[in-house]
């Protein structure tokens, strides 16, 4: 009886492990090992040789990727507290009970369901494109059209705006936050003759920073990660001005087939992750504020 | 005679399409202590935050102290509301909590910590001034609440049910603490509860409410022994007054003569003019006796007896009363057992009368 309700639940759990083994566990092993070898793509994999950490020492050399890095880290450093911001803002106005504000929801939510499809990257490349909708509104309003992709700081600006635009996310944990401030205290610091700003940066602001927290953490994350977005819009360019690390890992792999250099590269972005993350919980004991935990004893 | 601490002249207020305030007038005296009370849903919270300026009336006006306020902002209205979530802010200190409105008023920091440290010293909060209300019990964010009160200096103080989260133990505490403060500090206070044993033993007048309207005001004692109707008499009081059905025969000078269809008994009622028709007998469970047979007024089997200790409550299934036990209140060693018979007599000037329209007829003596 109990060995069977075992293996029932061990079958139920079953889909989750083998993910868990081939997708993640076994590729996490797999590019640690792989980034201390010098493993070509077309080789077989016998063919491999340990090369200790030539392919880290390398990348200290290696000015592309001194590149990426860089680009990297301004996509990382301009998107996430713009999307936060922007993901505040427009959750503070929808939390205001107003009419039809269910509809309104959905509709800001709508792009980020989208947003990190392919096929948006392929809309937003031609919104973007030099006879594109933009420059085409520009024109009828008399302006110059812009390069939008062919120059690099347009570029990035570009494949920035298509990160915010998918603020929604963001935004419903945050009006979720929001709606579990109690009216009470609003009510209170009303009485205490707080005006809206102060009120929001009061009281708003410092019940919402576990909320801030971890929609942080959450969005650097995936800022680090975003790959699909620079891929089809401009492909990393121009002049490697869009070239994100994950780009260029997809690029030393599948292009120049030097898998130990790429997994390499992947072990490093996912260090900077981990080591920012960990500064991040540090530094939280000092700004986020936990309202419920535990009680005094009575 | 002196000005009004609070007045309500005929205040509206309804929340889409529901009238939950419906023509209140009031007067709050200078130093009272105003309770609120009545069932859930009688508007008695909302009148509060009327007053408080959380809402808004949709007609008639609201003066506190010589200033109409209807259209002024809560902060500038002279009062301080305790909420009954308390409503602390949670990642403030016990200080910070109660100076917060005075630095948002922009008072001076020496200010700030002498109004804090006084308003902690009533309270006996000394030693709590640093923590966070987490780290507080139930009583003692009851009183960091009542403390952020006390250091604006109101001249109107507004509990909203400050009680009702605590347990029976510390309300009873509290209680006593509450009335200590409104001796010691002479405010004005306007109070909100459904909990009749606040409203009696807190309040120097209580105003029932009942579907947004007043039913009545007066001292806590006026009102338990001359309820101006059967609403009134029967939510004062616990247990509440036992309602017999009965007639009036019509009365002569002083006496009204009423029929309980088993029995007649004659009440005296002081000038008041009396027609025959369908009418209540309202006798509370304390102004019952036990009677020897056939000196009672009604007789009926005892369904059960819950002994208190000091006192014993008896539910009697009587004739008189078909739809309801009729509860008595009795002392507590009083010999009565289930199903046993009992006459229970009445002092007849302790007999409320009410018409068919619920009304008092005269009031006891």
């Amino acid at each position: 009886m109990i060995y069977s309700d075992r293996r029932a639940g061990l079958a139920f759990a079953m889909p989750f492990l083998i993910g868990l083994l081939v997708f993640t566990l076994f590729p996490f092993i797999a590019s640690l090992l792989l980034s201390f070898s010098n493993y070509q793509l077309q080789d077989p994999i016998a063919e491999a040789g340990y090369v200790g950490l030539e392919n880290y020492s390398a990348m200290a050399a290696d000015p592309t990727f001194r590149q990426s890095f860089w680009v990297t880290l301004i996509y990382v450093f301009v998107t996430v507290p713009l999307k936060l911001a922007f993901a505040l803002l427009i959750a503070f106005v929808l939390n205001f009970r107003l009419r039809a504000i269910g509809a309104f929801r959905t509709a800001y939510y709508l792009p980020s369901i989208l947003g990190g499809s392919v096929a948006i990257a392929v809309v937003w490349r031609y919104v973007f494109a030099n006879d594109g909708l933009i420059n085409q509104s520009l024109q009828l309003i008399g302006m110059d059209g812009v390069n939008w992709l062919g120059e690099p700081g347009y570029a990035m600006a570009t494949v920035i705006l298509l990160r915010l635009w998918q603020f929604g996310s963001a935004m419903v944990i945050f009006l979720a936050g929001l709606q579990a401030i109690p009216t009470d205290l609003y009510e209170a610091a009303t009485l205490d003759g707080a005006k809206p700003w102060t009120i929001f940066r009061r009281i708003t602001l410092p019940l919402l920073t576990p909320v801030i927290f971890f929609n942080f953490i959450m969005q650097v994350v995936q800022a680090f990660q975003e790959f699909n977005g620079p891929y089809v819009i401009t492909g990393g360019g121009p002049l490697k001005s869009t070239y994100l690390l994950p780009l260029m890992i997809y690029e030393e792999t599948f292009k120049y087939f030097d898998v130990g250099y790429a997994s390499a590269l992947s072990w490093f972005l996912f260090l900077v992750i981990a080591v920012l993350t960990a500064l991040a919980f540090r530094s939280s004991k000092y700004w986020v504020f936990y309202s419920n935990e535990k009680e005094a004893p009575k | 005679m002196a000005r009004s601490a609070v007045q309500l002249s005929d205040v509206h207020k309804s929340f889409a399409r529901t009238h939950v305030i419906d023509g209140v007038s009031l007067s709050v005296d200078p130093g009272e202590f105003v309770v609120f009370v009545g069932p859930s849903g009688c508007g008695k919270s909302t009148l509060l935050r009327l007053i408080a300026g959380l809402e808004t009336p949709d007609s008639g006006r609201i003066v506190i102290g010589e200033r109409d306020v209807t259209d002024v902002h809560p902060a500038e209205r002279g009062i301080a509301m305790v909420f009954q979530s308390y409503a602390l802010y949670p990642h403030m200190s016990v200080a910070e909590n109660m100076g917060f409105g005075l630095r948002i008023r922009g008072l001076a920091k020496d200010e700030i910590t002498r109004r804090v440290n006084e308003a902690a010293d009533i309270l006996q909060l000394g030693k709590l001034l640093e923590r966070k209300p987490k780290a507080l019990s139930g009583g003692q964010r009851q009183r960091v609440a009542i403390g952020r009160a006390i250091v604006r200096e109101p001249e109107v103080f507004l509990f909203d049910e400050p009680l009702s989260n605590l347990d029976a133990a510390l309300r009873g505490q509290m209680r006593i603490e509450l009335a200590r403060l409104h001796v010691q500090i002479g405010a004005t206070m306007v109070y909100v509860t459904h909990d009749q044993v606040e409203a009696m033993t807190l309040a120097s007048k209580i105003v029932v409410l009942n579907g947004g309207r007043v039913e009545q005001v007066g001292a806590p004692l006026e009102l338990y022994r001359k309820p101006a109707n059967r609403f009134v008499a029967g939510f004062l009081g616990a247990p509440r007054m036992n309602f017999l059905p009965a007639r009036t025969l019509g009365g002569s000078a002083g006496a009204v003569e009423v029929d309980l269809g088993t029995t007649r008994i004659v009440v005296p009622r002081e000038g008041a003019e009396v027609s025959a028709g369908a009418a209540t007998l309202g006798v509370r469970p304390e102004d019952f006796t036990i009677a020897v047979a056939g000196e009672g007024l009604i007789s009926g089997e005892v369904t059960l007896v819950e002994r208190l200790g000091g006192e014993a409550l008896a539910y009697v299934r009587s004739d008189a009363s078909p739809d309801e036990a009729i509860v008595v209140k009795l002392a507590g060693d009083t010999p009565v057992a289930r199903h046993e018979t009992v006459h229970l007599g009445v002092r007849p000037a302790a007999c409320h009368l009410f018409d068919a329209a619920d009304r008092a007829v005269g009031a006891p003596s």
